[in-house]
């Protein structure tokens, strides 16, 4: 790992003004689960590390005015464990239990959850985010079995590796980011870009943006997460879905999101239109699932997805209606 | 004068129970010290810059950079003995080596160091035949080898490539003292390590000091030192200090060693009634650079009449081959205990029916034991209540189904040498210079020492690890166990018969007329004419006496034998909907000779299945095509079972005076054959259609259900 | 560029200050600032759970924190898991269950199951499964694992 200067600030003002504006040259250290691995690859080589450890603002779950605010270095253990959180949201639940490791959700925080990079192995071997050798990328010939089934026209084929995103769209949550302009609201929805080149990053927060809080809305929404992962441990998913509805006689309001099948936090609104007035019963979830494909683009190696979508957009829905 | 022979059974104290290994404590609490345990006092850490491309001459290295850092005490940049830059035929060829007194400096070394490439056309593809051949191994007519059958079944299966991935990595520390070398490898090789860095070092083996206490597994990968271990002694050598060379995450799984692919086709000619007429297979696979060789086909039932067999090596650039637990087995027996349930499934026969029926072409030595085995297996896995036909019929998306196969194997001791001390006091030392892979060596010898010599266990000081200590053979074959533990009875037997000579004439009665037993040494059965085995050991006065023993014995008494087989049994669950496959239930009847330790027997028959269920499950050494770059050289993506994916298992030794008699047989390899037929063929039965390819991740078993018309 | 940092924690209930760089992790200073080479390095990326330590009550692969993030912290590692020589329960428990071969996994699930029963001393076989899911054991058996936990958790209830 290369050198770097360690910075500990303990106000948010303060990290942002050590940031840099420039992608790389700081990256700001939460669990440091992904970071650490990153600098130790060499993928990210920053000469400035920002921790957020000491800015006791950042840490905590709280309740404020008919949302649940938490606080962006709270650890992802804290959230699974806290009251409301079992109570309300049981997709967000599932989805950090899902991450099979005691250890990782210790030290791994909700912001960083949301702002870890992907896993994509062309990108972790050096070929860059859009896994580019002598100019061209080698994932739609290469062995991207893990990579997107949809938004992979290119030039990205990996896929978003959150396990928060899919669940906290769903429920229609928002960040709030501080940089030097002062503090602004983004949907979780619209956190996550897809970049064009390979200079860019796949966030649409600024280099010297810091992620304060997550807040969703707690109007009584049912929603749950199915995963499909091969290991009954630390594993990522191959597929994840993340469904909210509002429930009466007929359902309403529906958010389907999946995960690890797009480079962006997918929302599937066929899935969603799909359910919406319907009774929730096995076959009104099997039409949302069968609807939620529509569109997909497998590559040569992952079309099993495709497969795999349908079931956990079905299972979620009978998840959460449960 | 005692025997050498082993004790009948209820002459066994020692011999055969459940004791907790003895290493125990010092690995629970920390104090074990391994090879990257070893810090000698000023040493440099030593890092390798390997290719990154799948092929490639080296053109020019540029060191410079690196060598003038402050804390770079040295960069070694390897050559053939030409001279020249060595080719780099796969991701993870040495290019240099930087020793610096830092890690993290040594680290920036490596990036500083500049290396021109020529690149070259890269193949990675082994799954299709052909593409790039090695010679070919024909044996039979493939013309007429189906004659006579009734029946054909046809079937595509393989196993790709994979790793060792031992947890504690490759590599070790040394350094020169007085012109001799010491050495901390980790290494399943204790004896014969030396000889590979004799070069490297330009010293006789008698001037090379290894040690190695504890070893973090080896698996067939850790015989000798590797270009690592001897770039190691090189830097060592030409800078004076000591050197740790340990390999990443990363270098081990590139080049550490890898399992051949096996990928092939195999036909099985059939009487309408079951019983087998012929047997056909053409196979092939990559060793890397390195020469292909397939386990003979038919795996287990050799005598089938009719046989044609084609065995077909690819060069590829992918890590070459160590041997992996078992070597060639587990693909002979995937392909082969496959084809033969797919046989079965094809004729509307059981399978336990099917195989027992043709287990009249088995191995002349072995298949009464595996019939045997497989009622017994079949017992403790419920099969009679459990089977049913190809394809669960159950309502539902979770399909369960139950899967057999059984092996062989040899596991004859190896040779071994053992000093064997009694102390005038009665304490008593064996000292061998072999090593724990995790077996539990140390305890042993302790055992067989304690069994000998009539006295408790705690009176044994064993001492191993050191190439110092009389020679022992590898940990390979599963020749250790067989082997340290009839050195030691051969030594403790002839010290004791020292003792013996020395107190029977004060006893009155003919040496060979006593027996050690309960701590004493007494007239057979007559425990009043005797005296306590520390009043016998006074009888050598001042001098303690040391004898050796050895494998195989001086006088040709057979303590151990080869020829084991075993039978296993999985039950798995299927999720038809996602391809997730669960393992429920995993049964193994492993018949082995004489158990020294049941605990720590059953304890490696359950690692091996452990490691079964990992290869079959999950394990893969994935390259991209292009660049031939390793694409899961981590823990992340190259996955092993956890402690939630394996399901229930059960393991039964064979035991009783038929296997007893055979001498003691190890088995550290044998239960790692079948786990992967067995699996395979439990996700056939429970799906309805055959997944061709380990391991049978859901991706792998969507795409037989869709080619199936099952979803 | 930035030398080293002077950090101050408690291990194993002793007061300990070392010096590090800010890139070296937890698992390096460990093994070989303080020399407490019992945290064994597996993977280094947090897959194998080989280097897990006890860090504030929590347990976390100390190859995935930095060194300089331990200021204040109060570590276990498995040199103090024992005390006086006596074995811990879970120690005990896991030599007398066969629960260890090479011994390179072993600290890490000894510490990760002290957790687990500091926190839930009578846990189930499927929270125990749960609960070690990021602990790799390449040669052992894990079953063996698992009878060692809820043996020890048995024997603490116990005393």
């Amino acid at each position: 790992m290369k050198d770097f200067e360690y910075a500990n600030p303990t106000s948010v003002k303060a990290a942002v003004d050590l940031l840099s504006d420039s992608w790389g040259n700081t990256e700001v250290l939460a669990g440091g689960t992904d970071l650490i691995t990153s600098m130790k690859q060499g993928l990210t080589e920053p000469t400035r590390l920002v921790s957020l450890k000491n800015i006791k603002k950042l840490q905590g779950i709280s309740k404020k005015k008919g949302t649940l605010q938490i606080g962006a270095a709270t650890t992802l253990s804290a959230l699974a464990a806290n009251g409301d959180v079992q109570q309300h949201f049981p997709a967000l639940v599932t989805a950090i239990e899902g991450i099979g490791s005691a250890q990782m959700i210790n030290v791994g925080t909700a912001g960083g959850d949301l702002f870890q990079r992907p896993r994509c192995w062309y990108f972790r071997q050096g070929y860059g985010l859009l896994g580019v050798y002598e100019g061209k990328s080698l994932i739609p010939e290469g062995d991207n079995r893990y990579h997107a089934i949809f938004g992979n026209a290119g030039p990205a084929y990996y896929v978003n590796p959150s396990s928060l995103a899919p669940a906290l769209i769903a429920l229609g949550a928002s960040v709030s980011v501080v940089g030097d302009g002062g503090e602004r609201e983004i949907k979780v929805a619209d956190l996550h870009t897809t970049p064009s080149n390979t200079g860019q990053r796949e966030f649409s927060i600024e280099p010297n943006e810091i992620a304060v809080a997550i807040t969703i809305p707690m109007n009584g929404l049912k929603n749950a997460t199915y995963e499909i992962r091969q290991r009954r441990g630390l594993d990522w998913p191959l597929v994840t879905a993340s469904v909210a509805f509002k429930a009466g006689s007929i359902v309403s309001g529906t958010n389907v999101v999946l995960g690890h099948v797009a480079p962006v936090p997918w929302r599937s609104s066929a899935a969603s239109a799909a359910l919406n007035g319907k009774f929730v019963n096995a076959a009104a979830a099997a039409a949302a699932g069968e609807a939620a494909t529509r569109g997909a683009a497998p590559l040569s190696k992952n079309g099993y997805k495709v497969q795999q979508v349908k079931v956990a957009v079905k299972r979620a829905i009978l998840a959460a209606n449960a | 004068m005692a025997k050498s022979a082993w004790p009948e059974a209820n002459r066994r104290k020692q011999i055969g129970a459940r004791i907790a290994r003895h290493d125990g404590p010092p690995k629970a609490t920390g104090a074990a010290r391994y090879a990257y345990d070893m810090n000698p006092k000023g040493m440099l850490f030593a890092k390798m810059l390997q290719c990154p491309h799948g092929h490639a001459k080296v053109i020019s290295v540029d060191a410079s950079a690196a060598e003038a850092m402050p804390g770079v005490a040295m960069v070694l940049v390897e050559k053939d003995k030409d001279g020249e830059f060595p080719a780099t035929t796969f991701d993870g060829a040495i290019i240099a080596t930087v020793a610096a007194t830092t890690e993290e400096i040594a680290e920036e070394a490596l990036s500083a160091i500049e290396v021109e490439y020529e690149m070259r056309e890269v193949i990675t593809n082994d799954r299709e035949h052909g593409l790039v051949s090695g010679r070919a191994a024909e044996t039979g007519d493939a013309a007429t080898v189906m004659d006579g059958a009734e029946v054909v079944s046809e079937g595509y299966y393989g196993l790709p490539t994979i790793t060792h991935c031992c947890l504690e990595s490759h590599g070790q520390v040394c350094e020169f003292r007085d012109g001799e070398l010491y050495i901390w490898p980790s290494t399943q090789n204790v004896s014969g390590y030396a000889g590979s860095v004799r070069t490297a070092a330009d010293l006789p083996n008698e001037k090379i000091h290894v040690d190695v206490q504890y070893m973090g597994g080896g698996f067939g990968s850790k015989f000798t030192a590797g270009p690592w271990g001897t770039a190691c002694v090189e830097i060592a050598k030409a800078t004076g200090k000591p050197v740790k060379l340990m390999l990443d995450r990363a270098q081990e799984l590139k080049s550490a060693g890898h399992r051949p692919s096996n990928f092939g086709t195999v036909k099985i000619g059939l009487k309408k009634d079951g019983t087998i007429t012929g047997f056909h297979s053409d196979v092939w696979g990559t060793n890397g650079q390195g020469r292909f060789a397939q386990r003979a086909m038919p795996y287990c039932l050799k005598e089938i009449p009719n046989i044609y067999t084609r065995s077909q090596g690819i060069v590829t650039n992918r890590g070459s081959v160590q041997a992996w637990r078992a070597p060639n087995h587990p693909q002979a027996a995937y392909l082969t205990m496959s084809a033969l349930e797919d046989a079965a499934a094809k004729i509307g026969m059981d399978a336990l029916e099917f195989l027992k029926k043709n287990l009249v072409f088995g191995d002349v030595d072995r298949k009464d034991y595996w019939a045997e085995e497989l009622d017994i297996a079949a017992e403790m896995i419920g099969y009679a209540s459990k089977a049913h036909p190809r394809g669960d019929k159950t309502p539902g998306n979770i399909k369960r189904g139950i899967g057999i196969s059984f092996h062989l194997w040899g596991g004859k001791g190896g040779a071994s040498a053992c000093d064997l001390t009694i102390n005038p006091t009665g304490t008593v030392g064996a000292k061998i210079g072999s090593q724990d892979l995790g077996v539990g060596t140390r305890t042993c010898i302790a055992q067989v020492a304690a069994e000998t010599l009539g006295i408790p266990i705690d009176m044994i000081t064993v001492e191993i690890g050191r190439n110092s200590y009389p020679a022992s053979g590898a940990s390979g074959g599963s020749t250790t166990i067989g082997g340290i533990s009839t050195s030691t009875r051969d030594a403790a037997t002839k010290a004791l018969n020292v003792i013996m000579a020395n107190v029977a004439p004060g006893l009155n009665v003919a040496p060979d007329k006593l027996e050690a037993w309960d701590g004493r040494i007494q007239e057979i059965g007559n425990p009043s004419n005797g005296l306590s085995w520390q009043d016998a050991c006074k009888s050598l006065g001042q001098m303690a006496l040391t004898k050796q023993g050895s494998n195989p014995t001086e006088d040709g008494t057979e303590l151990t034998t080869a020829d084991v087989g075993g039978v296993q049994m999985a039950e798995v669950s299927v999720d038809i909907e996602t391809g997730i496959v669960t393992m429920e239930n995993f049964v193994a009847v492993q018949d082995i000779g004489l158990i020294i330790n049941e605990k720590l027997a059953e304890s490696q028959v359950h690692g091996a299945m452990i490691m079964g269920v990992t290869w079959a499950l999950y394990e893969e050494c994935v390259y991209d095509a292009t660049t031939g770059k390793m694409l899961n050289p981590d823990m992340e993506f190259y996955q092993l079972a956890t402690l939630g994916d394996i399901g229930n298992f059960q393991v039964k030794l064979m035991d009783g005076e038929k296997y007893q008699s055979r001498g003691v047989i190890g088995i550290g390899e044998p239960p790692a054959i079948s786990p992967g037929a067995a699996i395979g063929n439990a996700v056939a039965n429970a799906i309805g259609v055959r997944v061709p390819e380990l391991p049978l991740t859901p991706d792998r078993v969507l795409q037989a259900l869709n080619e199936g018309g099952m979803v | 560029m930035s030398g080293k940092t002077h950090v101050q924690t408690t291990i194993n209930g002793e007061h300990t200050d070392f010096l590090c760089e800010p890139r070296q992790s937890l698992l390096e200073v460990l093994r070989d600032v303080v020399g407490l080479t019992g945290t064994k390095e597996g993977c280094n990326d947090g897959n194998c759970g080989a280097c897990t330590v006890i860090l504030d009550g929590r347990i976390v692969t100390a190859c995935l924190v930095l060194g300089v993030e331990a200021e204040g912290a109060e570590i276990t590692t498995i040199e103090g898991i024992a005390s006086g020589g006596i074995l811990h329960p879970i120690q005990q428990a896991f030599l007398e269950n066969a629960a260890l071969q090479c011994g390179v996994c072993t600290p890490g699930f000894i510490l990760a199951s002290k957790a687990l029963l500091d926190e839930n001393p009578n846990p189930t076989e499927h929270e125990i499964r749960f609960w070690l899911a990021n602990n790799l054991c390449r040669c052992t058996g894990y079953d063996k694992i698992v009878r060692a936990v809820l043996d020890a958790a048995a024997t603490m209830q116990e005393v």
